[in-house]
Formats: structure tokens, sequence, C-alpha cells
């Protein structure tokens, strides 16, 4: 077991790992990594659960000392890492001697890219996940993000693992989307046919108050609806909700657990992890699809996710 | 969507990982029922590869497993729980007291509600703490309680522009609603007072301070007040 110095924090620096699913009563929102896959498959290069607490970095990253060195991954977007200078390879297992300093700078895709320490980050569970809900200042190291200084403990792992890296063809399936593919949301047929057009052949850029608790977007303004008398109701990952104004917003991992604005749209589950590579002024636009397709995208991903030849030792 | 007052429950995809089940279009003591005694009845005897239950005014959005179970085949299961909710017993309502130190500094809001209905800042704080409150539900953020029952005179609309931050605490109206702040976050309900009671804390037992069904009262306590149960519970 060793530690991680904190030297540079970067710009929003988390301990996240899967969330915590089963709260919806208190009000309390699973949270979790903004692109899961990135840290499962972050977890399972360094021989880790999948599950495993690891750190979300968010457009800069941070400057980590290992101390007592550790075997580690990034995954998710390029964010230029070097170790003592060298460069350093994503989606790939590395050792990081003792004393070594694994150095993260301005990203170079997309919004998130993750590290992920054989052992995982070790912090007290908050309903059972390690990850961080910022705006209640719950879970993760301290309930925030990461500040110089901060000292994490890596966890307990047994014997040493093999290199590992991801495959090439692999690597295509985790490219993340610009198109995002949506089923429709509850209030969906409150929108008219203009406003359907209007949002699903607009363009639509990520304004910049995005967050891990709602990507707001900025395009085609979607009439407002006449549909009926909005009650809050519990919201679903991925909703798209449309406020007056008709700039929409997606709801994501950090999401309020109600709400009272009408959604139009859903994204689909299997799409989740590219609304966490979303950068602020990316431009994106929303493919429908049916629920069978739906279902069919969401299988599909889990079975790549779980294929052997995946992870090339 | 069915806009007709019909009776029963109305099933309904909300992604393809959850289904909404809605107990009518109108904001109701019986729904609200129904939605406890179908809460309850999912935590006593939970559905495998359910992943949690997201309650509101008068529906419960059911979030599932989409690789191990079906839209079609939750609810079929709910169906079933339907049928047996005659026999949900519910606990007898719990009765919550909250102190509230209500105006100045901590209800920056109370003015304009009182200018809106033209009384003073005594009646509204009056009408304010002589009514008792439903819990309908828990939700926006952890532990921040819907509560209905605000007194026709009081019913406000909330703020044209949200704040970008209110402070944990904070009491607030919007509509016939009332609520309390849990945490400092944006919000638009009118602030008209603030309270020292934690109302999610993580190092309880109950984390939450009010659960879905409870009844509320406001009480009225000075600034001293306020500031020596902030010690005292700090």
């Amino acid at each position: 077991m060793g530690v991680i110095q904190v030297q540079e924090p970067g710009l929003f620096t988390t301990v996240q790992d899967l969330g915590r699913e089963g709260f919806g009563p208190q009000g309390v929102s699973a949270s979790g990594a903004a692109d899961a896959v990135s840290l499962r498959l972050g977890n399972r290069l360094v021989g880790n659960a999948e599950g495993a607490a690891g750190l979300e970095m968010t457009l800069l990253g941070g400057t980590f000392v290992f101390s007592d060195g550790a075997i580690v991954a990034l995954t998710g977007a390029d964010f230029g890492a070097t170790v003592d200078g060298a460069q350093a390879a994503l989606w790939t297992s590395m050792v990081v001697k003792p004393g070594q300093t694994l150095r993260l700078g301005p990203t170079r895709s997309g919004a998130r890219c993750y590290l992920c320490v054989r052992g995982g980050i070790e912090v007290k569970p908050f309903l059972g996940s390690a990850s961080t809900h910022i705006l209640s200042g719950l879970g993760g190291h301290e309930g925030r993000s990461l500040r110089k200084g901060d000292m994490l403990k890596i966890g307990p792992a047994n014997g040493a693992v093999p290199k590992r890296r991801l495959s090439a063809n692999a690597l295509k399936h985790v490219l993340p989307r610009k198109v995002l593919r949506v089923t429709p949301g509850s209030q969906s047929d409150w929108f008219p046919e203009a406003a359907q057009r209007m949002f699903y052949e607009s363009r639509y850029r990520v304004a910049e108050e995005s967050n891990r608790m709602g990507i707001r977007l900025e395009g085609g303004a979607v009439p407002e609806v006449a549909g009926g008398k909005m009650i809050s109701e519990g919201v679903s990952l991925g909703a798209i909700q449309v406020p007056d104004g008709g700039q929409p917003i997606i709801l994501f991992v950090e999401q309020q657990t109600t709400g009272g604005y009408p959604k139009i749209a859903n994204v689909v589950s299997a799409d989740f992890h590219c609304l966490g590579q979303l950068r602020p002024r990316d431009e994106i636009r929303f493919e429908r699809v049916d629920w069978a397709a739906a279902r069919s995208l969401l299988r599909e991903q889990e079975k790549f996710l779980a294929s052997e030849d995946l992870i090339l030792g | 969507m069915d806009t007709s007052a019909s009776e029963g429950a109305r099933f309904q995809p909300a992604s393809d990982q959850s289904l909404l089940i809605t107990f009518g279009t109108e904001i109701s003591l019986t729904a609200h029922q129904q939605v406890m005694k179908l809460l309850r009845l999912l935590q006593s005897e939970p559905v495998a590869s359910v992943r949690n239950l997201h309650p509101a005014y008068c529906s419960l959005l059911v979030k599932f497993d989409g690789l191990r179970i079906s839209h079609d085949e939750v609810e079929a299961i709910l169906r079933e729980y339907l049928a047996r909710l005659e026999e949900v017993k519910l606990p007898e309502p719990r009765l919550v007291e909250i102190p509230v130190c209500y105006g100045g500094e901590y209800g920056p809001d109370l003015p304009d509600v009182c200018a809106l209905h033209g009384i003073s800042s005594a009646q509204a704080i009056e009408l304010h703490s002589s009514a008792t409150y439903l819990v309908y539900f828990l939700g926006f953020v952890p532990g921040f309680a819907y509560m209905g029952g605000l007194l026709e005179a009081l019913v406000t609309p909330r703020l044209a522009t949200p704040r970008r931050k209110v402070p944990a605490g904070s009491v607030g109206i919007a509509g016939n609603q009332t609520g309390v702040y849990p945490f400092a976050t944006p919000g638009g309900w009118r602030v008209i007072g603030r309270t020292p009671v934690a109302m999610f804390r993580a190092d309880r037992e109950e984390l939450s301070l009010l659960s879905i069904g409870d009844r509320v009262r406001f009480t009225p306590i000075s600034a001293e007040r306020f500031a020596a149960l902030e010690k005292e519970w700090a």
C-alpha cells in the first residue's frame, strides 16, 4: 500500500467509482465516473475490479508523486501525460517507480482523463461508494475536488500484474461519438412536429457552464410546449429537459433526482460515456432510435467490454 | 400524454433503463399515498434488477438494469405489486419541528413576499409557522423535502431569475410548496428564513432529517437562538 501525493490538482479532479444506486428516495443521485467505460477499462488494465475508485481529471490534469511507486493506467482523453518527463501512453498499464512524478497537462482530445491505480484509491465509502458528490460535499476525498498537498491512499492488491494494453480494435469502440443516440423522453409527445424537427435537426454547442450535474446546450431553441401542466417527477440519467427559452439540458451523473421541466428525449445508456468526454464548445446533435435499438446497443457495449481479446497481455 | 383524470396507474418508459409510473395528473393525497405504498412495498420486497427508485408528487421512477430485465417485465412485476397496495400499512406519520429564524439576512425575500401579499412580516411569519406541512417526497438534492400545505395567503411564484447560490438551511417558498435547502445550491425559491438544523448529515444514521410522508411544523426563533443552536449542533 502506498500513497499518491497531489503536487498539482489540475482543474477539477475527483475520486470516482461507478457510483451509488439505490438512494433516490433520499434525493441522492448515483454520481460516479462521467465516462464509466474509460474507468472500467482503466481498472482492468491494472488488474482491479472494474468498479475500483480512480481519479477523474477534467480538461486539465494534475501532477502526482508516487513515493512508493505503483502500477497505473491512464484512459479516456489524452492529457499529454509524462512520467519524469518521458511520454506516457494511454490505454496501457505502466509501472511508476518510487519517487517518480506523473504529470498531466491540458486536454488534447476529450474532457476527462482517468488515472487508475493497482489497488484503487482508498477513501471512506459514503453509502457504499467512493464517488465524490460535489454539490453535497459527500463521498470521495473529503467530499471535494483534490487540492495541492492532498495525500491519497492506494488500496491493497495481491501480487503483480503483467503489462496489459487495450487492443487497437477496442480503441475504435471507445472513441466518443458526437452524434448522440436518444430514445423518447417522458413528455416527448408534448412537443409538436416543429419542435421535434428543431431538436433533431439542430447542432448544439456544449455551454461553458456544463458540469457533472448537467450539460447545457446552445443552439436551435425548441419551441415552448403547450402539452400540459408539468408536475415534478423522477428523472433518468441522460434525460434531456427543455426549460423556458428552449435551450436543452442533458442531466448528467450528479443529476438532480427529480425535475420539473418537460423532457423531449433521453440519451441511450450505451452513449453515456460519450457525454463524459464532451468539452465546452463541442458540437453535437441527436439521432432518434427505438427502444429495441437502444437495448441492443447496450447489450453490444457490454459484450464488447466483457470480451476476452479486448485487453492484450 | 393522457391528460384525463384517469384512475389507476399509467406506465411509460422514461429511458432505456427506467420506467415511470404515474398516479393521475394532479397533486393529491390519494396519489401521494399510492406512491408511498408502492415505494414501501418495493423497499420491503425488492425486485431483482431494479436499481433505484425516485418518488415524486404523483409518480415513481423505477430504474433498472436493462441487461437483465425489460420495460415489459418490470411493468408486469409492478402490476402485481400495485394489486397489493391495499394491504400496505403506512406508519403513523412523524411530526418534525424545524426552528427557523425568519427575515433579515437569513430571509432576504421576506420583504418582497410581504409586499406581494400586502401583509406585515409578523403576519407572514405567523402564516408560515402556523401550518402543518406534508413531505410529499425528497428530491432535487440529498435531503431536499418537497412540502405541501402552504396557506393560500402565502402562495408566491418563484424568483424570475434563480440565485446562483442559496445558503444551506435556507427556508424557501415556491408556488404552494415550502422547503429547506440542505446544501448551498443554486435555487429559485423565495427565501424567507433559515434553520440551524442540518437537513442531511452523512454521519447520522438517518441521513436525512425528513422522510417521505412526514408532517412538519416550523417554529420561529430569534437570531440569538439561531446562533446558540448552530453552535450547539456544530
